[in-house]
């Protein structure tokens, strides 16, 4: 079961210049949580504060019972071993073949067999889609199997928590939207906590179980996905949207005379689109970290936009749901094995008040 | 605008040197830290080695020779053409061998250190590193460092030694001296505290070139320019240092070790 990360009043400057602050927010144990906002808000920043990589001039990051900026040397080194990070550009270490890489930490953190740990490198290789590269260079592969070799290597070690910087950078949208189904399934097999840095959209839409959205050195909303999928808050429909009606400008920000003169031309950010269906794992199975359809919206009285939880085929996800739990529930009762994931809960029970106001 | 000069000043008095010297405090620690590097420790000093013997020995020859043109050409005006072999000891195993050792291994493997690292700084590969739960300056600086300090250990015998030879040909061949008068010469004057005080020279010469090679790597920021900018100024940093420690040693040197009297 993967760790609940709390930030709270988290600030962070590089000389004068203020990236962000006072940030506060609870990255929901083996949940999935996407972190938005528009380019040089910070976001990578965050990530990087968040494994202790950069010390916040203020604030507090809970990993369990741990104050991450005041941990000793040695304690931030062990809490690091929760952490699985996946950087931008892959980060791989460029002396070492792609096999290497990625048995790089079981190296260096545990005293497995060479053979146990060729099994289990070629099982994450396969699980990305490198089997066959094993012996290439990084500097001889493009950058997004330098990126999913990457991914091997941060989940090489199991770990409780994936961070994970821009996955869709310089990826085609079908290896996109293959990363993103791997991702489903990972967290549906190890039930690690996952924080994903993206500026995808349709991945924000439709892939977690949490949306988080930094803006002007805020952080603008944090919460469940039908939360800023429904939100009218100008910022997040816009950004969600994709829109360039908004207060987001070019350079950040849109000022006064824009806003004016958006609104005297009677530029409309238009209805909210429809909330899509969320992502499922490849199996079918449900993530203990899943929402219900549609329960945040009746939980607090919102009405989704027409058209919502509604599935290329047509089937209302919010109607079927009860009855796809109650077929799952079956079929792995019927294969004896109830509940076989770690930390699975019943879905039904799963409460949605928390967090969403953080 | 004059908050910004401040700012500078105070970057370059304080912070930098605070920052430098905590790397060093830390990479100190680090270096007794069980289990050494011993593989990245060899492979480093293999690399520094082979960036650097052959330019040593290219300096070391015309370095040796024009020492031995210059002062022998002096030592002939005032009379005293036999002892052109000590002077060749005292200018080069004292002082020349250590110089072309730090300018060595401050231009060649100081450079190429920096290089190395500051590229795995901006391609992430150390916060990786930090991330997986492996301290850089355990894993990289320390072995780099000790690398850099051994191999300057030989590179000094080595600039002493093809110094010595380059001088004797230029002498001998050259300028009319005869080869007993060189030896005998080298004898009375050269004693073993000057090539000790030489190796420990070059021995923090490495030291030095590799903290500061490894601090200036490990802070590159702003893409491959940022590394390039990184590299000139671990040049430019090093042999000012180099050249400041040199000067103290050999203070030191003079009044710690009489000179051996004739």
């Amino acid at each position: 079961m993967g760790v609940e990360i709390r930030v709270e009043g988290l600030t962070k400057s590089f000389g004068r210049q203020v990236i962000w602050q006072d940030v506060s927010l609870t990255v929901p144990a083996g949940e999935i949580s996407v972190l938005l906002g528009p380019s040089g808000t910070g976001k990578s920043v965050f990530l990087k504060s968040l494994v202790g990589l950069l010390k916040p001039d203020r604030g507090h990051i809970w990993i369990g019972d741990r104050d991450l900026p005041r941990l000793s040397e040695s304690k931030l080194y062990e809490t690091r071993k929760l952490f699985g990070v996946l950087f931008q550009d892959g980060a791989l270490f460029g002396s070492m073949n792609l096999f290497d890489n990625v048995a790089f930490p079981l190296r260096e953190h545990t005293r497995k067999r060479e053979s146990e740990i060729k099994r289990i490198v070629l099982d994450k290789m396969e699980m990305v889609g490198l089997l066959g590269a094993e012996h290439k260079l990084p500097g001889e592969i493009s950058g997004g199997m330098r990126k999913r070799a990457g991914l091997a290597r941060a989940l090489v070690l199991d770990p409780e928590i994936l961070l994970v910087d821009e996955p869709d950078s310089g990826l085609d949208p079908v290896r996109t939207a293959f990363l993103n189904q791997v991702f489903l399934d990972l967290n549906a097999q190890i039930g690690a906590t996952f924080l994903i840095v993206t500026h995808d959209i349709n991945t924000a839409r439709t892939l977690p179980d949490n949306i988080g959205l930094l803006y002007q050195r805020h952080l603008a909303m944090f919460g469940p996905r039908e939360m800023l999928l429904s939100s009218e808050e100008p910022v997040v429909r816009q950004f969600l949207n994709a829109s360039k009606v908004g207060p987001i400008g070019m350079s950040e920000e849109k000022d006064e005379s824009e806003l004016e003169a958006e609104a005297r031309s009677g530029q409309d950010p238009g209805r909210l689109p429809p909330i899509p269906p969320q992502q499922m794992p490849s199996d079918g199975l449900i993530r203990a970290g899943m929402h219900a359809p549609g329960a945040w919206c009746a939980a607090h009285g919102v009405t989704p936009p027409p058209g919502s939880f509604v599935d290329e085929q047509g089937r209302d996800w919010v109607e079927e749901w009860p009855r796809y739990v109650a077929s799952m529930t079956e079929a792995a009762g019927m294969a004896g094995s109830v509940p076989s994931r770690p930390g699975r809960t019943d879905p039904s029970r799963r409460r949605y008040d928390a967090g969403a106001e953080s | 605008m004059s908050g910004r000069v401040g700012d500078g000043v105070v970057n370059v008095m304080i912070r930098e040197p605070g920052r430098f010297f905590a790397l060093c405090l830390d990479t100190g620690r680090a270096m007794f830290r069980w289990p050494f590097q011993w593989r990245e420790f060899v492979q480093q000093a293999w690399f520094i080695v082979s960036v650097t013997v052959v330019p040593t020995m290219l300096v070391a020859i015309p370095f040796g020779g024009i020492l031995s043109l210059q002062v022998g050409g002096l030592i002939r005006q005032l009379g005293a053409q036999s002892y052109t072999g000590a002077t060749a000891v005292v200018a080069i195993v004292r002082e020349a061998s250590p110089l072309v050792t730090s300018l060595l291994v401050a231009g060649a493997a100081g450079a190429a250190i920096c290089a190395d690292i500051g590229s795995r700084k901006i391609r992430e590969e150390i916060d990786a590193m930090e991330v997986l739960g492996i301290d850089p300056l355990h894993r990289l600086v320390v072995p780099r460092v000790l690398a850099c300090a051994f191999v300057a250990l030989f590179l000094n015998g080595l600039v002493s030694v093809v110094g010595l030879m380059g001088g004797y040909f230029f002498n001998v061949m050259l300028q009319d001296g005869t080869p007993g008068a060189y030896l005998a010469s080298f004898n009375a004057i050269a004693q073993l505290p000057d090539l000790l005080q030489a190796e420990f020279k070059a021995f923090v010469f490495g030291v030095t070139a590799g903290l500061v090679a490894s601090y200036k790597g490990l802070n590159a920021r702003g893409g491959p320019k940022g590394v390039g900018d990184a590299v000139n100024q671990t040049v430019v940093i090093t042999f000012m240092l180099l050249f400041l420690e040199n000067f103290l040693i050999s203070a030191l040197y003079f009044q710690l070790v009489p000179s051996k009297g004739m």
